[in-house]
């Protein structure tokens, strides 16, 4: 029988040398569901990803997707599940030397043997499914930051996947382009009936459409719920984030001695 | 911190550091070995890499092969008829390109014209996150990234300095024969009686299959241990020519001390 959570967290801990970024965390993503993982910048949340991908091991505790511990894979293993997962990377990285069509088709290419007129139809499916069908003779060079995003996601979505990450979907994007992927986030998990997993700092967007939501800092899960839950959420980190506030528990300055020391005393 | 300690500290981690590194680019080599089955089920990207790092090489490779030898020519006309055996040009020209300054000059050459662009190019492609996101798709960029580029710089070099030499006697031949006046018997002859086929045109053969070996993993190495930040790729690209021209120097001198102790 499927597990009803698709990936779980257990007692994660993962640093790099003697600095921990996680510190014995615990999240669970329920099949079907979109789920917002947030937090200031460089708090661990695109690592988070890459621990569900396999792509770096954790110091303690375990990831599991799909019943299976991700670390505990052999190479095969890993690229097994990996076949289970699309994942948008934070620029699109698309393939430069290849058009948006060949870049869509890729995954099909690599692990099926499909005949060429049928790969070419669900590409442009897939395509059509973000409103990029008409590009897809262009370059991936000659995309703008929010096409190249769109083909990326029609890339992420080409095997049909369970599980569909999204890393900083919203960076750098103009207010059309943030709306689109905004909308095709829950629609493409709904109608694929995937899993989604959205890392992201964008407060509005995330609230708009994620069904549960993680907050990250110090490296534990700071708090949890749904978005209605923690809008109401008194946390002061919660509060701060949410509203955008400058100073709270996150300071505005990075840790220094005091400032009259560091003016009047000499070097 | 005592000065001297310090300075040797520095040079350990200098040392270390170095040692590493040789032995992820031996990892590196090893598993793009490995992987070559699964690059060759992907033959066209080969011949594809060979087409941008061969025969987009063979401008540089053909003019620079013209002046050396037309330099070689000039040179050794000029110290051979001392000795008055200016009919022996012919041999000079050849022994010299095809044992020493074809394998050695076209992986110079080779080095820095596709070695960079291949750090370059693969370095931009971590920065960018590509090879990430095909590591993420279940596909190995050592099968389908490094191990075309490898073995298109393999093949290519040996040929490549094959056409070096023969473009170079070609330069020597027009300086020596036409220019100098030398007869055009005796220079094609001597080369035909002197110029071994095993020990002269495959052990130059051999050199620059080493080389192929040597520049083509070295730029990989660079491009794919590059820091993912601009000016990490262009460290990673300097560091290519300078690796890549120094290894060759040093093996050059090993084969030859091997061929010629042979």
């Amino acid at each position: 029988m499927a597990q009803k959570n698709i990936v779980e967290i257990k007692n994660l801990s993962f640093g790099y040398g003697n600095r921990m970024l996680h510190k014995d965390i615990n999240m669970v993503f329920p099949r079907g569901k979109v789920t917002a993982i947030m937090g200031g910048s460089g708090c661990g949340k695109t690592t988070i990803l890459r621990l569900i991908g396999g792509q770096i091991k954790p110091k303690a505790g375990q990831v599991a997707v799909d019943g299976k511990i991700v670390h505990k894979q052999d190479r095969q293993g890993i690229y097994k599940l990996r076949r289970k997962m699309g994942m948008l990377f934070q620029h699109g990285a698309l393939f430069t030397d290849l058009s948006v069509f060949d870049n869509v088709a890729f995954p099909m290419r690599e692990h099926t043997k499909l005949p060429e007129s049928m790969i070419r139809d669900l590409v442009l499916m897939k395509l059509n499914a973000v409103g990029l069908r008409g590009a897809h003779k262009l370059m991936s060079t000659e995309l703008s930051g929010g096409m190249a995003r769109r083909v990326a996601l029609a890339r992420a979505i080409a095997l049909d996947p369970d599980i569909i990450m999204y890393d900083e979907p919203f960076a750098g994007l103009d207010p059309i382009s943030m709306a689109v992927i905004c909308d095709l986030i829950r629609t493409l998990n709904d109608a694929l009936g995937a899993t989604s997993i959205i890392v992201t700092h964008d407060v509005e967007e995330a609230f708009s459409f994620a069904d549960y939501i993680y907050f990250v800092a110090d490296g534990l899960v700071a708090a949890e719920g749904t978005p209605k839950e923690l809008s109401k959420s008194k946390l002061p980190f919660v509060h701060q984030f949410v509203h955008g506030e400058k100073d709270g528990p996150v300071p505005f300055h990075y840790n220094a001695p005091s400032y009259k020391k560091d003016i009047y005393e000499p070097i | 911190m005592n000065p001297i300690f310090k300075i040797l500290s520095n040079l350990g981690n200098q040392v270390t550091s170095r040692i590493w590194r040789l032995g992820s680019a031996t990892r590196l080599f090893l598993l793009t070995l490995i992987y070559s089955g699964e690059s060759f089920k992907r033959i066209h990207l080969t011949i594809r890499e060979i087409y941008f790092t061969g025969v987009m090489s063979l401008i540089i490779i053909v003019v620079s092969a013209f002046f050396v030898g037309m330099v070689l020519g000039l040179q050794g006309y000029y110290t051979l008829q001392k000795y008055g055996s200016s009919e022996s040009i012919g041999v000079l020209v050849a022994l010299a390109l095809l044992r020493e300054l074809g394998p050695v000059v076209t992986a110079l050459l080779f080095a820095g014209r596709a070695g960079t662009a291949i750090t370059a190019e693969i370095g931009l492609m971590k920065a960018t996150e590509q090879l990430s996101a095909m590591e993420m798709m279940a596909v190995s960029p050592i099968a389908r990234i490094i191990g075309p580029r490898f073995w298109a710089g393999v093949i290519s070099m040996p040929l490549l300095a094959s056409i070096f030499s023969m473009v170079g006697v070609m330069g020597g031949y027009l300086v020596a024969v036409p220019i100098i006046g030398v007869d055009h018997g005796a220079f094609w002859s001597q080369m035909n009686v002197n110029v071994d086929f095993r020990f002269d045109v495959i052990n130059g053969l051999i050199k620059s299959f080493v080389f192929g070996i040597a520049c083509t993993i070295i730029a990989l190495y660079e491009g794919y241990d590059a820091p993912p930040t601009a000016e990490g790729v262009s460290r990673a690209t300097t560091r290519t020519v300078v690796t890549s021209s120094l290894t060759v120097l040093g093996l050059d001198f090993i084969l030859t001390s091997f061929m010629i102790a042979h």
